[in-house]
């Protein structure tokens, strides 16, 4: 579980978060959403420790992030796996080397140990024949697919998913979503995604913090967003024609009555 | 950025690169291949610059050499003392910080823009120890290597050239390599190709490990560190030829 309180980040005059504060539990698919600027990437980029904040804490199962010296933020960093936006696999570095870059680093298994591990965890993302594949050898969706297999080689507790899904088709998106999806609840990892993908929303999202200009606007799920009164959620979520006209319908079918205005029942 | 902040924020990156390697065998291995980029990587280059600088040396000492009260073998001495005090060192060094600088700084750049660097602090792993700290030393490893191999082409060069070309005899050339040699002009070209090592290394380090934004920061980074380096070559050269000579 990690627990922010009263998060606050400024560049210069800028102020990008103010005031945050949220719990985002283990086993679920905590999901950060919000338009370009509104500071979920710096959001994510304070809990992961690539930027200090101002002001507040962040607190991972119990341990005060914000305050531990750099020795202890080493260690709790190998319980903390990142997929980035464009994968950040390392180009010079096989498939199979990237995913045991972690083991090697950390581990002292033996090499049939850790090919081993890494031969499971591939097969865990369904990428079972692309071993000796270099990164631009491979697929934007394969590259995501490794990028969470090397996330969760060390077994970590908490994983951090930035845009998973950018650059994807649809269908590669979905895929992806329900990988991350599944590991959260198979290994019970405490996962924060930031996303503008309105899929991954309504798929995966069991906790969603919608960022408005640096501000924490509106918390729920995503069973609990179709019905917001929230404004800005609204004109940010249901932006699209057909995404108003798949509110409407499910506000109506909660009403129990069909889209024509008659009652269902 | 003034250049405070960058004198500032380059030490603090030296400064930070001394801490425990988290796997002592991963660094190594890093140590193993960058020795292997800038020793092997770079090889061809410095054959080729030294064998034809001492040719030139050679050429343009004889032509300048007019009077017959001047013996042959002089022309030898004088391409023997400028290849090892200046040309084997400063010459290949500032070739070697467009080879290697810019390679290191758009790696590093490369790195950067890419989130592989993140990837790797995220990890848990310091980034200016395990990717900075193996580039420095094995440029102190490798550039005085081939600082040494470029003194002794260069003056094998020359000697090819004056001979081929008829200037003087091998026998002159010989005479003259072996007069008046000072052993401390070497130590004085160890000298500098190791201030020179460090300074190909950690300038480009710099550029590329701080480059902020995409593929024309890189290239622009890359340029940048390619030409401080050279005009941080050439004031070294000169402090060190003030203070040592």
């Amino acid at each position: 579980m990690i627990e922010i309180k009263n998060l606050r980040k400024s560049f210069g005059e800028k102020v990008v978060l103010q005031d945050v504060s949220a719990v985002m539990e283990a086993g679920k698919a905590n999901l950060i959403i919000g338009s370009s600027g509104s500071g979920k990437t710096v959001f994510m980029k304070c809990l992961v420790g690539l930027f200090e904040p101002d002001e507040g804490e962040i607190i991972y199962s119990g341990q005060n992030f914000t305050t531990m010296e750099d020795e202890q933020r080493k260690e709790l960093r190998q319980q903390i796996g990142m997929l980035f936006q464009g994968s950040a696999l390392f180009d010079s570095q096989t498939v199979e080397q990237n995913v045991m870059f972690p083991l090697d680093m950390f581990t002292h298994l033996s090499h049939s140990e850790k090919l081993k591990k890494v031969n499971e965890v591939l097969e865990r993302v369904n990428l079972k024949d692309a071993n000796k594949k270099f990164p631009a050898e491979i697929s934007g969706g394969m590259k995501k697919r490794v990028g969470i297999a090397r996330a969760i080689v060390l077994n970590p507790k908490y994983l951090f998913c930035d845009e998973p899904n950018s650059g994807l088709d649809p269908q590669t998106s979905l895929v992806i979503d329900k990988l991350i999806y599944e590991v959260t609840k198979e290994f019970n990892i405490t996962t924060v995604i930031n996303t503008h993908d309105m899929n991954s929303v309504m798929e995966i999202g069991d906790h969603i913090i919608y960022m408005y200009q640096g501000v924490k606007e509106w918390e729920g799920s995503n069973k609990a967003i179709i019905y917001s009164k929230n404004q800005k959620l609204n004109d940010f979520i249901f932006a699209s024609e057909f995404l108003r006209d798949v509110k409407e319908m499910r506000m109506l079918e909660a009403e129990g009555k069909t889209p024509n205005g008659n009652k269902d029942i | 950025m003034t250049v405070f902040n960058h004198f500032g924020r380059y030490l603090l990156m030296i400064k930070g690169m001394f801490t425990k390697p988290e796997n002592w065998r991963m660094y190594w291995k890093e140590l193993m291949k960058q020795c292997s980029d800038i020793g092997i990587g770079s090889l061809g280059i410095v054959v080729v610059v030294a064998l034809f600088i001492g040719a030139v040396s050679t050429l343009q000492t004889a032509y300048q050499l007019v009077s017959n009260l001047i013996p042959k073998s002089t022309i030898a001495q004088i391409v023997r003392d400028t290849v090892i005090l200046e040309f084997a060192p400063t010459i290949t060094c500032i070739v070697l910080a467009g080879v290697v600088g810019s390679k290191i700084a758009s790696e590093l750049g490369n790195m950067r823009v890419s989130e592989q660097i993140d990837a790797l602090e995220i990890m848990g792993i310091n980034t200016k120890a395990y990717l900075i700290m193996p580039k420095i030393l094995a440029s102190f490893l490798m550039i005085p290597v081939l600082v040494v191999i470029a003194g002794v082409l260069g003056i094998w060069g020359g000697r090819m050239a004056g001979i081929l070309s008829g200037i003087l005899s091998p026998e002159e050339f010989e005479e003259g390599l072996l007069s008046g040699f000072q052993p401390f002009n070497v130590t004085f070209a160890l000298s500098k190709a190791y201030t020179f090592a460090f300074i190909i290394s950690s300038i480009p380090a710099y550029f590329g490990y701080f480059v902020n934004g995409g593929a024309l920061e890189i290239g622009k980074a890359s340029t940048t560190a390619v030409v401080t380096s050279c005009i941080m070559i050439l004031f070294a050269d000169y402090i060190l030829a003030a203070l040592l000579l």
